[in-house]
């Protein structure tokens, strides 16, 4: 569905996005991931046909940005950051308005306007002022001009930016449920959002995709060894010490930090470079202590994306 | 086209929705009917000088009021960000400008045909010919078409109308002295100068009620110009 061939944007001198090289299928639902300034959406607005490329090539359905724009237009649904919206108008006339200039045929404007009301519950909203609605139903109002014209491809610029967290709930079913009928690319800075509502993520930082996979995929590509939780029944310094001795000399463990002791059982924090828990069973039941709990700790999307992202911020959000 | 149709009607729609349209418009026709009165109902002139007088100062108002009117086009668009809807959009960037254009003229019509019963007092109470009124309406309309254009190609420039409305301003004065500095040229060149002056040489003829096709001419290609140059700047913004 889009094809991105060693894309870059340049602002004067600057570079805002590039290289960038990307595929994303037909029907998929892929989320743009990263900190504000990464280049987001400098990359969406290319998509669009808002602004275009420095250079390389962007293909939506086959079609070409910058050589057919306005047939790349009619098969893009794009909600910019901010909500392109009238607020002068009201919610059914501003849709048919958004309807007839993507090109929905005139017969059909009704018909269309009536459905992606009632696909983004606004229904009952439809003779209100745009201007007199809430912030979220300016973004569903976004989100239905965006899909009037059942476009192939729907691009959603932090969708959920500025929600409370009801409306952010509902506005990752809307997302979901336009998967099948298109594909979707989201763009946040809000991990959870992605995690939840994307088949894929593309991790862009300072303009280009630093990794892309499921959530699981970059887990497992980017975290380096196995980090494992350990507990052993010892409250004297002594005995904590022959665990500390036993789980250090033990062949793969990078590092160990010990952690708190309570009600009798300590536990130790084990980073090693392979899937070493057997030994570190077996090491500490032939220690003579007592193992209560061994256990593999799931390192969380969120500290990858910072090491990704802005690895000083992973630093010392490991520090602390 | 019919996508540059569909755009004016919204903006006409945005003008009959907000206050802006009725202040312009009442505005105008305040002013109208006073510098009528002050030049042309309370002096001794002949019908046919208190026409023109009325079309000297009704082209004047026209001027200002299709400043007003366009300098909000495309700068306010962009200031509140809607312009992104027009510009993802499959719509060419002429029929954005065409369609702000045609709303902005649709306005400055609905002004000009309200300001009627003024020529109408003269014809009935005076003694003027109906192609003396039909020659100052046009000059009055074309004059108006070629300040919007202006103003427009002002309004693609920046996102705010106060700019917009200072550099429309700005070129339209320096349009309308031309026919000093061609004062101060030698022949022949100041006859090319006082050929391009935005009011002077261009708008007398209609003021007196000669329909001259040179005049015609240039409001139009003014109107061209900067409706074209518009749509260029559009089409280079996608570029930054």
């Amino acid at each position: 569905m889009i094809e991105i061939r060693e894309l870059y944007k340049y602002y004067g001198e600057a570079r805002a996005l590039g290289p960038v090289s990307v595929e994303i299928d037909q029907g998929e639902i892929v989320g743009l991931l990263g900190v504000n300034g990464a280049g987001k959406t400098t990359a969406l607005r290319i998509l669009a046909c808002d602004l275009l490329p420095s250079s390389g090539s962007v293909r939506v359905d086959g079609i070409d940005v910058v050589e057919r724009p306005e047939a790349v237009r009619e098969r893009i649904g794009y909600l910019p950051d901010v909500p392109p919206l009238y607020g002068d108008m009201r919610v059914g006339e501003y849709l048919a308005f958004a309807a007839r200039l993507r090109g929905v045929p005139s017969q059909d404007v009704s018909r269309r306007v009536g459905a992606v009301e009632e696909l983004t519950a606004l229904t009952d909203r439809h003779d209100d002022p745009i201007s007199t609605l809430s912030h979220g139903y300016q973004q569903r109002v976004g989100i239905a001009q965006a899909i009037i014209h059942e476009p192939k491809l729907v691009v959603l610029d932090e969708p959920i930016s500025g929600l409370d967290p009801v409306q952010i709930v509902e506005m990752r079913q809307l997302v979901r449920q336009l998967a099948g009928k298109h594909t979707v690319l989201v763009s946040s800075h809000i991990l959870s959002e992605i995690s939840e509502t994307c088949d894929r993520i593309l991790v862009i930082k300072d303009g280009q995709i630093v990794a892309s996979g499921t959530e699981a995929e970059l887990s497992a590509r980017l975290i380096e060894g196995v980090r494992v939780r350990l507990t052993v029944r010892a409250a004297e310094p002594a005995a904590i010490e022959i665990a500390r001795k036993t789980l250090g000399a033990l062949d793969g463990v990078r590092a160990l930090d010990t952690r708190d002791t309570v009600d009798g059982l300590t536990t130790f924090l084990v980073d090693t470079n392979a899937e070493v828990r057997p030994s570190l069973a077996k090491a500490i039941v032939g220690a003579g202590l007592e193992l209560f709990e061994l256990a593999r700790v799931e390192h969380e999307l969120e500290s990858v994306f910072l090491r990704l992202a802005d690895p000083g911020k992973s630093k010392a959000k490991e520090a602390s | 086209m019919s996508k540059a149709l569909l755009i004016a009607r919204r903006e006409m729609g945005a003008y009959a929705r907000s206050p802006l349209g009725s202040v312009i418009v009442a505005g105008a026709l305040l002013i109208d009917g006073i510098l009528f009165y002050y030049w042309g109902l309370s002096q001794k002139m002949l019908s046919a000088e208190v026409l023109s007088e009325f079309f000297y100062a009704a082209s004047g108002i026209t001027m200002a009021a299709s400043l007003i009117l366009s300098m909000r086009l495309i700068a306010e668009e962009r200031q509140t960000h809607t312009f992104t809807l027009l510009n993802t959009a499959p719509v060419h960037d002429w029929e954005i400008v065409l369609g702000k254009y045609l709303s902005a003229f649709g306005m400055l019509t609905i002004l000009t045909v309200l300001t009627l019963y003024m020529p109408a007092l003269i014809f009935v109470n005076g003694k003027v010919s109906i192609g003396h009124i039909a020659v100052g309406y046009l000059g009055l309309l074309l004059i108006g078409s070629a300040t919007i254009a202006i103003g427009l190609f002002a309004s693609t420039l920046t996102r705010s109308q106060v700019v917009a409305a200072i550099v429309g301003t700005a070129i339209l004065t320096a349009l309308i002295l031309l026919w000093m500095v061609a004062g101060a040229v030698e022949p022949p060149l100041n006859q090319f100068i006082a050929a391009m002056a935005f009011h002077h040489q261009n708008f007398q003829p209609f003021q007196k009620g000669i329909l001259e096709l040179k005049g015609v001419a240039y409001y139009l290609a003014v109107t061209y110009f900067f409706l074209l140059s518009a749509t260029k700047i559009l089409e280079a913004r996608r570029w930054r």
